[in-house]
């Protein structure tokens, strides 16, 4: 059970651990160079043998430290979770040490979290793209990256030439596109949510 | 006995048919049209149910499905089209032989659907020519069954003898 004592236990002598809050559930923040022991010392010592996911968040451009990489682990003893939170040192060239040493399963959340964001993971045996395509110049779950995309050229040179197409912003159309909510289900599909302007008509001032 | 003489009759006419050349070519092939399954999401999975036995695609002869580009002639683009996959897609659809036609199932297939992301095709007509669109997310197997049906038309009015000679036009988006 994750009681205080646990907690007191755990952050004992562990200068590279404060707690960020308890409120879901236990959430540590931890230092990058004690990143990959710790997790061991989770899974060997403390049970805590499930990494549940591995993702990143970006706080946007104007924070001090822009990206944090989040991990979830789940003990089948404990039955509860506990997630790691750790700041990436560099907001322009973010990198954190990879845990895919200590949990195999972080391998692929690692190269997701790296495309997606653009974090290194230091040591990671194969970082490379997993979901676009390995020449993609953007990271697209960054703050300032655009819903509908920004143009390149697609991905095969010789397609792109034969059929003349490339990758294209998507059309909004006022959206991005949400569901009201409570309501009932032929309203709650997805409408936009400024219906004034489209990509041919441009927003009203 | 006069009253059916309408059509064919082998005693006066001996056995002897006479018709246009395109009417022949084309009854022969929209009644066996051989689709490759371009399953990419959900759509496939109305896609199979059309070809199983409830809804049964073969009543209209084309249910020789192929997993050969190489084989077939019709590809039914069943799902999202994503800009990684859109390569894949167009390769596919250059290794088969002509006459080919192409289905977009659904609305992924057809416009990019409720995806409007930077991953995602608006629509795989942007890389290859679509002859029939089908709308609802995903199809009914009725509404494919419906638009191949509409295909098989679509290849009866061909001028199939006068396109034997033409050169196959590369295909580019306006």
């Amino acid at each position: 059970m994750i009681d205080d004592d646990f907690v007191n236990a755990l952050l004992h002598e562990r200068d590279f651990l404060s707690i960020k809050h308890r409120e879901d559930c236990l959430t540590l923040n931890c230092s990058p160079d004690s990143l990959v022991d710790f997790c061991k010392h989770l899974r060997d010592e403390q049970t805590f043998d499930l990494l549940m996911d591995l993702t990143a968040v970006d706080h946007g451009e104007e924070a001090k430290d822009r990206f944090s990489v989040v991990l979830h682990f789940y003990s089948l003893v404990h039955k509860s979770y506990i997630r790691i939170h750790v700041l990436c040192p560099d907001s322009q060239s973010p990198s954190i040490p990879s845990v895919s040493s200590v949990f195999p399963a972080a391998n692929w959340h690692e190269r997701e979290t790296f495309d997606m964001f653009g974090i290194e993971f230091s040591e990671h045996p194969n970082l490379k793209r997993i979901l676009m395509w390995d020449d993609y110049p953007y990271f697209p779950l960054r703050k300032e990256f655009p819903l509908a995309g920004i143009e390149v050229p697609l991905p095969a040179a010789d397609v792109a030439e034969v059929t003349g197409a490339d990758v294209d912003p998507a059309p909004m159309m006022g959206g991005p596109f949400v569901a009201s909510g409570n309501s009932r289900m032929s309203e709650a599909e997805p409408r936009a949510k400024d219906e004034s302007w489209t990509e041919e008509s441009e927003k009203p001032l | 006995m006069i009253s059916n003489e309408v059509g064919y009759n082998s005693k006066i006419e001996g056995e002897v048919i006479v018709t246009r050349a395109d009417s022949v070519i084309n009854w022969i092939r929209k009644h066996s049209v051989w689709p490759m399954p371009m399953g990419l999401a959900c759509c496939a999975i109305e896609l199979m149910a059309s070809a199983a036995s409830r809804y049964d695609i073969s009543r209209f002869g084309m249910e020789v499905m192929r997993f050969s580009p190489r084989q077939s002639d019709c590809m039914i683009v069943a799902g999202t089209v994503t800009y990684k996959m859109a390569e894949v897609v167009r390769r596919i659809y250059d290794q088969m032989g002509d006459p080919k036609w192409v289905v977009a199932m659904g609305a992924c297939a057809s416009t990019g659907g409720m995806y409007r992301s930077y991953a995602v095709m608006q629509g795989v007509d942007n890389v290859v020519p679509v002859d029939v669109y089908v709308s609802g997310c995903p199809p009914r197997p009725e509404a494919l069954l419906d638009a191949m049906m509409k295909l098989q038309g679509k290849i009866g009015n061909e001028s199939s003898v006068s396109n034997l000679s033409k050169k196959p036009e590369s295909f580019k988006v306006s």
